[in-house]
């Protein structure tokens, strides 16, 4: 450790001021830091602080996305070797799915976290950690078959429009990595729907739909659906992360467990969406309408979304009754998009984005609630301070 | 009995070093000083040069913008220096003691048949007056008012903070003698706040001419801002008073005897502490005096030292003074050492309110905290956690985001008139973001000031 310490001591003159590098202080502070804990003491109020900073709690966040990512892979794998009737053992399912995922990954990361280092050498701050959790993101909520270029492009518009034009991490309005999505989902539609959940050249899936559950429904085709223990498991075509909703209840535990997530706002989703679905049971016309209401949490991405995405703090509901409002409104308004609306089957990510959007409203009012709660108390003694 | 008031939120930050309940005497100091810098937002104006003669309740320095508050001499000795720091601004005055104390004879009196003024100038007189701190703004009490009430919190829940049922013990007269004194200034009710488990002083359970609410639950539960909102919650306009168990006995004592007898109980405590304990001292006294033979020295371990408790004390060198409404100093071990990748580790050593460190496996141990404040600032990111630890129906980021962006409408409509940055000293505890959340208060605070003088 001492070495290493000398090591980065020894170079840090460079990146200081009139060094060679001046103008890279910021990432060479970024490195230091993420090898360091910095001996860096309070000199203001609490002389003593909690152990844990940005950095450890974006890492628990990957911890818990670390299930699906793996699943995502092996999944990726199987549903390209059941396309093509080949059977083949499970490390190499695996060993695909690592070759058509990892290069999302690699790619997603390098174009984001490069955008975040030019801003923070412009803006002569530190860099933030935000983007370690949406760098793991943007992958996991994307069909396998994105180009990189794309991927990259996405990635890129979704750091700069989304965070830094609000002034990066913490101020943004809306989640970055659905951002992301949402972008090449407008931009380039053929290749966020229809035939590209499964990973393949086009001779090899000659004749294979390979369809989501959403997609099913939607053209009215119940039967054809997977068994409610396939899609919770994840054994069905989607977006590389969000298909079982195993994994995605074990990112859960982490989350809620270490305190990183926020539970109420993912039992909120889960309520709303409940809700819904149970409403349009009620008058059930269609194959969609008549799905049993705890099918919407195991299809698509609703289970992803409620985990991983609601609960963005930056972008959800602030205040902790907005949060019940924030989360159910989410879940209602994603089975509402799935069933009523026929263009788009998934309904996630519109409304997240579209919560996202409306999360300063509803705290503005629990905010004036407060204000009105503490203005009803009765005055005793007025006095002139 | 009353009812209990049930504090849910809180966090007790379980720290290695909390004094056992021995009482030592100390010895005289070699040296005693009055720092300015205790009272926020005071100007002092001089009334003693160097070199001059003081008795215990010698008046040293008053107030330039209210001239009837003064300030006065614990012990008896030389006026020996006056150490200015920047711009010249008075830091400290200290006074070289004489081996023994000659008092400034105030005389005995009688609060029942004094007048609420003859009992404020009274206090004045003898400088106990800025012993008194009013809410809102959390500075000293302005002369001429009467708050809707006072308030005492009778227990601390401050890590590591002294037991004040051992500190009262033997002075209970002086306490009851202190009440009557602020009974008398006040239309509405003295308040004592007592912990309903832990508390069995009879001083603090059963007085006369007070009103005692009963109190359950994690810090700051003890925090005088918190009983003032959960028993008489302060709306714009109000004012209260709240004062230290240890200030209401040397009220006491100024009219039971007639002297200022600034005798303290303070607690020694810490992880660098040999034997965490209480000692009787004098107000003011040179830390070294008692502590220096008590303290843990290794090598490559800089010790902070911090008159108060370790959330909210304030960093005095090893060469410091007790500090004027501090019962506690306490060292800790300076983080000054780089840890490699520490954001990562599972790290048993390291207390966390998040379990994100595996030491939320071992409930009961205690820490050995050090100072290192583990990151860079950052801007807000997480939400929801501050609630948990401020049990006040006050939204601490919206209500620290108003003072930041100078909002002052916006500050007052969610409540800056109720809190004062020891409330938010646990916030900066949990803070990952590190935001300097007592520094931003006490910024609001001082702004609603400027705003209305």
């Amino acid at each position: 450790m001492k070495l290493l310490r000398n090591i980065v001591d020894s170079i840090r003159p460079h990146f200081g001021k009139g060094g060679k590098f001046a103008k890279f202080h910021r990432s060479f502070e970024a490195f230091d830091t993420f090898l360091f804990v910095q001996g860096n003491v309070t000199r203001r109020g609490s002389h003593i602080r909690d152990a844990i900073d940005m950095k450890r709690t974006m890492f628990f966040v990957i911890i818990a996305l670390v299930p699906t990512l793996l699943f995502g892979m092996w999944n990726v794998g199987y549903q390209h070797y059941m396309a093509i009737g080949a059977d083949v053992s499970f490390i190499d399912q695996i060993v695909y799915g690592l070759i058509k995922v990892l290069p999302i990954v690699v790619v997603s990361y390098a174009s984001g976290l490069a955008v975040e280092f030019l801003f923070a050498e412009l803006r002569d701050h530190e860099v933030n950690e935000g983007f370690l959790v949406s760098g793991m993101l943007i992958p996991l909520v994307l069909p396998v078959t994105t180009p990189l270029w794309m991927v990259a492009v996405a990635t890129i518009f979704a750091v700069i429009i989304g965070k830094e034009v609000f002034g990066g991490t913490g101020m943004n309005i809306l989640n970055p990595a659905l951002l992301a999505r949402a972008f090449l989902f407008f931009a380039y539609p053929a290749y966020m729907s229809g035939e590209v959940w499964i990973s393949g050249t086009a001779e090899q899936l000659d004749g294979i739909s390979g369809a989501t559950s959403l997609a099913v429904l939607a053209s009215n085709e119940g039967h054809m659906l997977p068994s409610l223990f396939d899609m919770f498991i994840g054994t069905i075509p989607g977006s590389i992360g969000e298909t079982s909703t195993l994994a995605i209840i074990l990112g859960a535990s982490i989350l809620v467990a270490t305190g990183v997530g926020s539970l109420r706002i993912m039992l909120s989703v889960v309520a709303g969406g409940l809700f819904m679905g149970g409403v349009f049971n009620l008058f059930a016309v269609n194959d969609f309408m008549a799905v049993p209401a705890y099918y919407h949490l195991v299809m698509g991405g609703f289970a992803f979304g409620a985990v991983y995405m609601a609960t963005d703090p930056v972008t959800a509901s602030q205040t902790g009754i907005g949060k019940y409002i924030y989360g159910v409104m989410i879940g209602v308004i994603t089975v509402l998009i799935r069933v009523v609306n026929p263009a788009y089957p998934e309904g996630m990510m519109l409304a997240i984005l579209f919560m996202n959007v409306f999360a300063p409203l509803i705290d503005h009012y629990v905010v004036q609630s407060n204000i009105k709660r503490r203005l009803r108390r009765p005055v005793k003694a007025q006095v002139t301070i | 009995m009353s009812k209990v008031i049930k504090i849910r939120k809180g966090l007790n930050i379980p720290l290695s070093g909390e004094a056992e309940k021995i009482l030592q005497l100390a010895p005289r100091a070699s040296s005693y000083a009055v720092s300015p810098a205790d009272f926020h937002g005071l100007t002092p104006k001089m009334l003693v040069q160097e070199g001059d003669k003081v008795k215990a309740g010698t008046p040293l320095f008053f107030d330039k913008y209210n001239k009837d508050i003064i300030f006065t001499s614990p012990v008896s000795g030389t006026f020996s220096l006056l150490v200015r720091g920047d711009k010249r601004r008075i830091l400290e005055l200290r006074v070289d003691p004489d081996e023994t104390d000659d008092y400034v004879n105030f005389g005995i009196k009688e609060p029942e048949s004094m007048t609420r003024e003859d009992i404020t100038s009274h206090l004045m007189k003898a400088g106990l007056w800025p012993m008194i701190r009013q809410r809102p703004y959390s500075v000293i009490a302005k002369a001429g008012m009467t708050p809707k009430s006072i308030f005492i919190s009778c227990f601390n829940t401050a890590p590591l903070s002294p037991d004040l049922d051992f500190v009262i013990k033997g002075q209970e007269a002086s306490f009851q003698k202190g009440i009557d004194v602020l009974s008398r200034l006040t239309d509405g009710a003295v308040n004592l706040g007592v912990d309903a488990i832990h508390t069995t002083s009879e001083a603090f359970l059963k007085p006369r001419n007070a009103k005692v609410n009963r109190f359950s639950g994690p810090h700051p539960a003890g925090n005088v801002g918190i009983q003032i909102h959960h028993v008489d919650p302060l709306n714009k306009g109000e004012l209260i008073w709240y004062l230290d168990v240890q200030d209401v006995i040397i009220i006491g004592r100024l009219f039971e005897k007639g002297i200022y007898d600034a005798a303290k109980i303070v607690a020694l405590t810490g992880s660098e502490v040999l034997n965490p304990r209480y000692y009787r001292v004098i107000s003011g006294a040179l830390i070294e005096s008692f502590a220096q033979k008590n303290i843990r020295l290794q090598q490559d371990v800089n010790i902070r030292t911090i008159s108060g408790d370790p959330l909210t004390g304030k960093k005095i060198g090893s060469n410091g003074y007790l500090g004027f409404y501090d019962g506690q100093i306490t060292l800790l071990p300076e983080g000054d050492q780089p840890e490699l990748i520490g954001w990562l580790t599972p790290n048993l050593d390291k207390f966390s309110y998040s379990r994100t460190f595996l030491s939320f496996l071992m409930p009961g141990k205690k820490f050995r905290h050090n100072t290192n404040i583990r990151s860079g600032e950052r801007p807000f990111v997480i939400t929801g956690l501050y609630e948990k630890v401020l049990p006040m129906d006050v939204l601490p980021m919206q209500l620290l985001k108003a003072i930041m962006i100078n909002d002052i409408d916006l500050m007052e409509q969610l409540g800056i008139y109720e809190v004062a940055p020891e409330d938010f000293a646990l916030c900066e505890y949990v803070c990952p973001s590190k935001t300097e959340m007592q520094t931003i208060i006490r910024d609001g605070l001082d702004v609603m000031i400027k705003e209305f003088s």
